[in-house]
């Protein structure tokens, strides 16, 4: 009914913690950042905001494709109040218990991805810091 | 059969972007991310529809089963606009500024 809604919101919060933690990384000087805002690709260890553009990126690449799923099903209308399910009460209370249960499940399983993506990204991380610190050793 | 299809999409577009990532002009990460985000959420839904339909959500009506694949392709047709619009304004390979500068 409006299960994407709970993943959109969790990509809004994501997308401003990105801009947040680009700033503050961009201040401190800390990474090598180019003129088109990539990361070289040689850089051993992935700055976390690029890390949290991931879980952007799966959030609200999901979410678009989901609203556009309760669009053909007509879930979501272009006129007021957007969701049909919030035209009368007893929708309205079927359409919330729907995002508490999938829509959450739907936030905390990308989340969790996500989490599994970044433990393996740490692993590659480490194996490349070793990589580059062997011929100096040798 | 939504699922199934994004699915596909996603797996296809990640061995595209595996094959193309060290030049990465393409921008199919954008494909990838969006197909993968929508798969994992259908995922949820379906577990969930089984939890209800039980043995049942295996069987579905032949009419259903064409709406699902109809809305499936729809959204992969979507998904395909998204990256095409991204990478246009976007225009990593400089091909979109070049065109509106040219002298006839």
């Amino acid at each position: 009914m409006a299960c994407f809604l709970v993943s959109a919101a969790e990509a809004i919060i994501t997308t401003v913690a990105v801009k947040m933690i680009e700033k503050k990384e961009n201040s401190a000087g800390a990474i090598k950042v180019r003129p088109d805002g990539e990361y070289t690709e040689t850089e051993a260890k992935i700055p976390f905001s690029r890390k949290l553009k991931w879980l952007r990126n799966l959030l609200w690449g999901g979410s678009l494709l989901l609203a556009f799923e309760h669009v053909w099903h007509g879930e979501v209308v272009p006129w007021f109040p957007f969701l049909t399910a919030a035209s009368n009460p007893a929708d309205a209370a079927e359409m919330l218990h729907e995002m508490a249960t999938v829509g959450v499940a739907m936030a905390v399983l990308v989340t969790v991805i996500w989490l599994g993506m970044l433990a393996v990204s740490a692993v590659i991380e480490k194996r490349a810091q070793k990589e580059k610190a062997l011929p100096a050793e040798g | 059969m939504t699922l199934l299809i994004t699915v596909f999409a996603a797996v296809i577009c990640t061995a595209i972007w595996y094959r193309t990532a060290q030049k990465s002009e393409m921008m199919v990460g954008v494909l990838c991310w969006m197909f993968w985000g929508a798969s994992i959420m259908w995922f949820v839904d379906a577990v969930f529809e089984y939890a209800e339909l039980k043995a049942e959500y295996f069987t579905p009506a032949l009419e259903d089963l064409i709406n699902d694949a109809f809305l499936g392709l729809s959204v992969v047709a979507l998904g395909l606009v998204i990256w095409l619009v991204v990478l246009l304004i976007k225009d990593p390979k400089g091909v979109v500024k070049k065109a509106l500068f040219k002298k006839k």
